[in-house]
């Protein structure tokens, strides 16, 4: 046990209850229901803006391209047109890849002791990080898109879609969504990594573990509302549409539940552009992978630069011309 | 990455995050209620309560059919010994049989809410056959 993921867990156990209680006792509905998302909207999108903003002002001074392949050479050397790009078409191909399939993190590697008698470090492939990491953006992607049901009227054919291919296992009665389940596998699985991989463990802070805890009961009281016990979806839908419309009204009869489901969402929305998961835009911005590596055939010049008074050497001479005759050394310029 | 690389991205980035916001404005979306016609109207109560029905039509629907398919169990008494025709859409006691417009009755609901259920795909509602 350790307090870096205690805290955390405390937290949005926490979290929860308050906005629970807050419903079911003290009956703060239009606090959580309508103040609590807007302002978390504001929170996300102000913050993004500015995370984003900030990080465009800093100067890029040199490429520094990290390789995977052989660069641009000679004519009859095959170069890796993907993973060493010297054009913005390959630079392209390898963000598309790095942001769709994760591809820096199906590199990963891990360093464990051998099990023979040697007992030397050896590296070998670890690629369960990069499964988990893909089935958890991927499940999570699709389970923010089915709520759009929530927020349009009536609901676009293409999120029928996929709620449809989401629930084509058509197992039980509502219909199960592979992507719910997906997801807390998968965030189920990341948590453990972090608590039973000592050196992952290691090198986790608080900071790591909030969000996971944050994600495991905003999925565990989804999946409850849905399958178990059951909260009024029609209200739901009209307090949703209520607030995307600007008129925001608290329908009677909806569990305080779905208010902690709100409410662990809007913290997760609002705590978003200050967190590690603001790697969300951060990636659009890998140093090491949005820019071509052409620094042998492209002179860069850094931004940085500004006009460096120099004294050359004819000034130099011009100022010391006659004391340095007078001394015989010899000079470029005799008057 | 230039500036006007990252400020053009970002730009797109809200405008699309903010999609649900923008696609609704100016519209208000009433919540369809569900009209009791027929038979419905008068009885005044389901198979279970109200809110209960709301909440648990669907699993009921699902053990019916396993009752029905698996043990030729067509017959349901709920709690106050009242008996029902475990039957979607045959019979006068079924439920379509009570309930007498799918239109006006599933469907607003369903519809609101983005379900589709696949009932449908093998009843249909005995008033699209005349």
């Amino acid at each position: 046990m350790n307090q870096k993921y205690l805290v955390p867990l405390a937290v949005v156990f926490l979290l929860f209850l308050v906005a629970y209680t807050g419903v079911e006792g003290a009956g703060l509905q239009g606090f959580f229901g309508i103040f609590v998302p807007y302002a978390a909207v504001v929170a996300f999108f102000g913050g993004f803006f500015y995370r984003v903003t900030k990080w465009a002002r800093s100067a890029v001074p040199f490429r520094i391209p990290t390789t995977c392949g052989q660069q641009k050479s000679l004519p009859w050397i095959k170069q890796n047109c993907i993973d060493n790009p010297n054009t913005g078409t390959g630079v392209f191909l390898r963000m598309v890849l790095e942001i769709f399939l994760f591809r820096s993190l199906f590199r990963n590697t891990k360093a464990a002791f051998n099990r023979s008698e040697k007992n030397e470090l050896t590296y070998s492939w670890e690629i369960f990080l990069w499964v988990g990491a893909l089935a958890f953006h991927y499940a999570f992607l699709t389970v923010i898109i089915r709520h759009l049901r929530f927020f349009i009227e009536p609901v676009p054919g293409w999120i029928k879609f996929l709620e449809y291919l989401d629930g084509i296992a058509q197992v039980g009665l509502p219909g199960l969504f592979l992507s719910g389940v997906v997801l807390l596998a998968a965030v189920l699985f990341l948590l453990a990594r972090r608590i039973y991989d000592n050196k992952v463990s290691h090198i986790s802070l608080a900071a790591d573990y909030f969000p996971l805890f944050l994600i495991i009961g905003i999925t565990i009281s989804g999946i409850s509302m849905r399958y178990f016990t059951k909260v009024d979806i029609m209200g739901i839908k009209e307090l949703t549409m209520g607030l995307v419309t600007f008129n925001p009204v608290i329908p009677e009869g909806i569990s305080g539940l779905f208010y902690g489901h709100v409410f662990l969402v809007s913290i997760l929305f609002a705590y978003f552009p200050m967190s590690k998961l603001m790697h969300m835009a951060g990636i659009f911005l890998s140093p090491t992978r949005n820019m071509a590596n052409n620094n042998r055939a492209v002179r860069h010049i850094n931004p940085w630069n500004y006009d460096v008074k120099v004294h050359t050497y004819e000034e130099y001479e011009d100022d010391f011309r006659e004391k340095m005759i007078e001394a015989g050394l010899p000079v470029d310029k005799k008057e | 990455m230039s500036k006007s690389a990252i400020f053009t991205g970002l730009v797109i980035f809200i405008i699309i995050a903010l999609f649900p916001f923008w696609i609704n404005f100016g519209k208000t979306a009433p919540v369809p209620e569900p009209e009791l016609v027929g038979k419905a109207k008068t009885a005044k109560k389901c198979v279970l309560d109200k809110m209960d029905m709301r909440a648990n039509h669907m699993s009921l629907l699902d053990e019916w059919r396993d009752s029905v398919v698996r043990d030729a169990n067509r017959i349901y008494t709920n709690t106050d010994g009242k008996e029902f025709a475990m039957s979607l859409s045959t019979g006068e006691n079924s439920c379509l049989g009570c309930h007498e417009d799918k239109s006006k009755f599933c469907d607003k609901c369903h519809n609101y809410a983005s379900v589709d259920p696949y009932c449908w795909e093998c009843h249909t509602e005995p008033k699209e056959i005349k």
